[in-house]
């Protein structure tokens, strides 16, 4: 019986493919063409994405400016000679502007450039923020009135369109707010080193600037409010998504009401946010009196969306310690508690880190339900966000506004020129998430150096 | 009928020897949701001696072994009913805190599962966690004299620090020995300690075993009838959830009084 052959299939050589190892090549074939097809689609459109925003976006870190001396005569910007900041603070950005203009007409002179163009058309070749660059120079320090000063001032959006190729001359020609004669002479000066277009950190450290001043807008606002609402959300979502998921995971009975938690907290993660920023508006708004587009206000909206994110990846990283880990440490006589945190938390801590940075790079991007909460203001000013002036706590007195909010208010903005301030915002939000993967990354080689 | 005649047998043991009793197990059944695993088995583990579970597989040997340190209770369908003492108290107790329970009682696994840690701190985690050593000194002695009983001192003495799972799977099994020994317990549930081991080491562990002996008792569940003939001197055959027969090894092997232990170790059954 042994000695019977099982098949009496015909010999068949090795060399040969049959059909079915032909059909079975084939279909592989084709699903490995299918997935790098797959592939190449996301690459070409990663690159085009990240070609279209910073081609609009990188010029926003460039800024044109022009120099020459200014003299801050006496008679307008002090008229009481006495040098009191105090005083000298009730002329406004309008009485600075005509010193401004003054100056650059008298230097044009000098310098036998002729304009070709009155004197209200060259004033508005400068930025309507300049007056004020200016104001807040005297202010600082007083005893520069009176002296002639070598000031480095902006020039205005489209002038400094003109050096980053948005504005031509053909489009000037249909422009009321810039003149063909302006960008000839913009050239002329540019030639003669008096306007320069370099690199500078204001926009990232300016407060954003009104709609007709897009090239004073910055970023700094944004930033700090981003990040202080990041803080919250680490400080409230990590641990108590971890606690959550850890009680969930390893202590939690298995039971209907363990079971509709779980459906929930799945649910939830879906949810769109735009629903979590009404939950804050009612809740934290409404019912708690909060101060409306409070950094602590939106960190705590914003924790709301990303608990569920690092619940379920917290979660997911505990059921993938093996349970042999966890039998170990109670054969020996280690607590429930003591098993968690000695063994099964340090092996889980690479997936629940991943999740946390991927919950805070999602609430970072989040723009709606920040929008709800009323963070759509104009926020001039630095906001005080730390003190705690009309006994408000740290966090809950000034309004904030959050970068992914910045891109939002200045895409809605007429001026072209926000548009690249937006892409320039997006770029800087891109570098910021960049950055959160990157540091993932190195958190999680530290942990799983570990093993 | 084994039931009562293991009742009588244990009556006449207490009656002769109540100081060498270290567990009894009376009437233990266990479920796991609708199968019942363990079906009223009665055991008696004596101090200082090697017991053996042998048993075809799926038989429960590791179920019953779980159900000495209460390793069972992490496994939430199983369902663990009847009498089981340590010393004359009764494991099962709603008093007893499973954790102060499994540092008397060790357990050894069947798969190897060393801590993803360092050498040192897989065998250190037991003693530190039960304040064992009083300073490090103390501490880099138990754990060399645990790896010294395991039989893995010579082979790791150099790479303490070295990740314990980097370690062959015969090595691991050891190291695991040792963790366990390190904590010591009175009582050491060891469930295919040898599986994953060659014959040097498996003689090793063996060795280990019955220098263990004059501690502790140590419950051992085997495939190998050589292994049970050679290191224990109790043996205990289960066979679909029952224990067949529970007698001195020499009469298991010898003379066995259950036909079923006979087809078993002559290799008809199983
Ligand atoms: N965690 C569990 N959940 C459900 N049923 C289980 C579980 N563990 C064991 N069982 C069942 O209990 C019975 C006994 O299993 P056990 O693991 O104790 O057998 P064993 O004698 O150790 O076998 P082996 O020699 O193969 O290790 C088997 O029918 C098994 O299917
Ligand atoms: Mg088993």
């Amino acid at each position: 019986m042994t000695d019977m052959p099982i098949s009496t299939a015909p010999k068949r050589s090795l060399y040969a493919q049959d059909a079915r190892t032909k059909k079975r090549n084939r279909a592989e074939t084709r699903f490995r063409v299918y997935g790098m097809a797959a592939v190449i689609t996301g690459i070409i459109a990663l690159i085009v994405l990240l070609t279209s925003i910073l081609g609009n976006g990188l010029s926003a870190f460039q800024q044109t400016y022009i120099s020459y001396p200014i003299t801050l005569s006496e008679d307008r910007l002090d008229p009481e000679g006495n040098r009191d900041p105090a005083e000298m603070a009730a002329v406004t950005t309008f009485g600075y502007l005509p010193v401004i203009a003054m100056s650059l007409q008298q230097h044009l002179e000098a310098e036998g450039i002729d304009p070709g163009m009155g004197g209200r058309e060259l004033a508005a070749m400068l930025s309507e923020e300049a007056p004020a660059q200016i104001r807040a120079m005297v202010l600082a320090n007083p005893e520069l009135v009176g002296t002639t000063i070598d000031a480095e001032i902006l020039v205005g959006g489209r002038i400094d369109g003109f050096f980053k190729g948005r504005v031509t001359m053909e489009s000037a020609e249909r422009d009321r707010n810039v003149s063909p004669a302006q960008l000839v002479l913009a050239q002329q000066l540019a030639e003669l080193g008096m306007m320069e277009t370099r690199f500078n950190w204001d926009f990232i450290t300016w407060p954003d600037a009104s709609g007709s001043r897009p090239e004073a807008a910055g970023l700094g606002v944004a930033i700090i409010g981003s990040f202080y609402m990041m803080l919250v959300v680490l400080a409230l979502a990590l641990p108590i998504g971890v606690a959550a998921s850890i009680y969930l995971e390893e202590f939690a009975p298995k039971n209907r009401l363990t079971d509709l938690i779980e459906v929930n907290i799945s649910n939830l993660a879906a949810v769109p946010s735009i629903v979590f920023g009404i939950l804050g508006l009612a809740v934290f708004i409404n019912f708690m009196n909060f101060n409306q587009s409070s950094p602590l206000v939106g960190g705590l909206v914003l924790t709301l969306m990303t608990l569920p994110t690092i619940i379920i990846a917290t979660r997911a990283s505990l059921r993938a310690v093996p349970p042999s880990i966890r039998q170990a440490a109670l054969g020996l006589g280690a607590s429930k508690m003591q098993s968690i945190f000695h063994h099964v938390l340090p092996l889980a801590m690479p997936g629940i880190l991943t999740g946390t940075i991927i919950g805070l790079a999602q609430a970072l991007g989040e723009t709606a339900p920040l929008l709800l909460i009323g963070m759509v203001a104009f926020v001039r000013e630095y906001p005080d966000f730390l003190s705690t002036h009309s006994n408000t706590f740290p966090l809950m007195g000034d309004g904030a506004t959050a970068l992914p909010v910045q891109v939002y208010s200045w895409t809605q903005r007429s001026d072209p020129a926000f548009v690249e301030r937006a892409s320039g915002a997006i770029i800087v939000l891109l570098v910021f998430l960049l950055m959160m993967n990157l540091i993932a990354i190195l958190l999680r080689r530290r942990f799983e150096r570990r093993w | 009928m084994e039931g009562s005649n293991m009742n009588d047998m244990s009556q006449i043991d207490q009656g002769v020897a109540v100081d060498t009793l270290k567990m009894r197990a009376r009437g233990v059944d266990v479920y796991y949701g609708d199968n019942h695993a363990i079906k009223e088995v009665d055991v008696d583990i004596a101090d200082k001696t090697v017991t053996a579970f042998i048993g075809p597989s799926g038989c429960g040997k590791s179920t019953f072994l779980r159900v000495l340190n209460r390793m069972n209770d992490t496994i939430d369908i199983c369902r663990v009913e009847g009498d089981v003492t340590l010393e004359g108290e009764d494991i099962y107790d709603p008093k007893v805190d499973p954790v102060q329970l499994r540092a008397k009682v060790g357990m050894v696994f069947q798969k190897p599962n060393p801590f993803p840690k360092s050498i040192f701190d897989n065998v250190a985690y037991g003693p530190r966690i039960h304040g064992l050593a009083q300073n490090k000194a103390d501490l880099e002695n138990i754990v060399e004299k645990s790896l010294r009983r395991a039989a893995l001192w010579d082979e790791v003495k150099d790479r303490l620090t070295a990740p314990g799972t980097g370690l062959s799977g015969g090595q691991q099994q050891r190291l695991c020995i040792a963790r366990a020994v390190a904590t010591s317990p009175e009582v050491l549930l060891m469930d295919e300690p040898c599986s994953a081991l060659d014959p040097i080491a498996t003689a090793q562990v063996e060795e280990l075993i019955d220098e263990l002996r004059s501690r502790f008792s140590v419950v051992i569940v085997t495939h190998s009838m050589q292994q049970a003939a050679r290191v224990s001197q109790k043996t205990a055959f289960f066979h679909l959830g029952n224990l067949v027969e529970f007698d001195d090894t020499d009469t298991i092997f010898t003379n066995p009084s259950d036909p079923r232990t006979e087809s078993y170790i002559t290799g008809r059954i199983g």
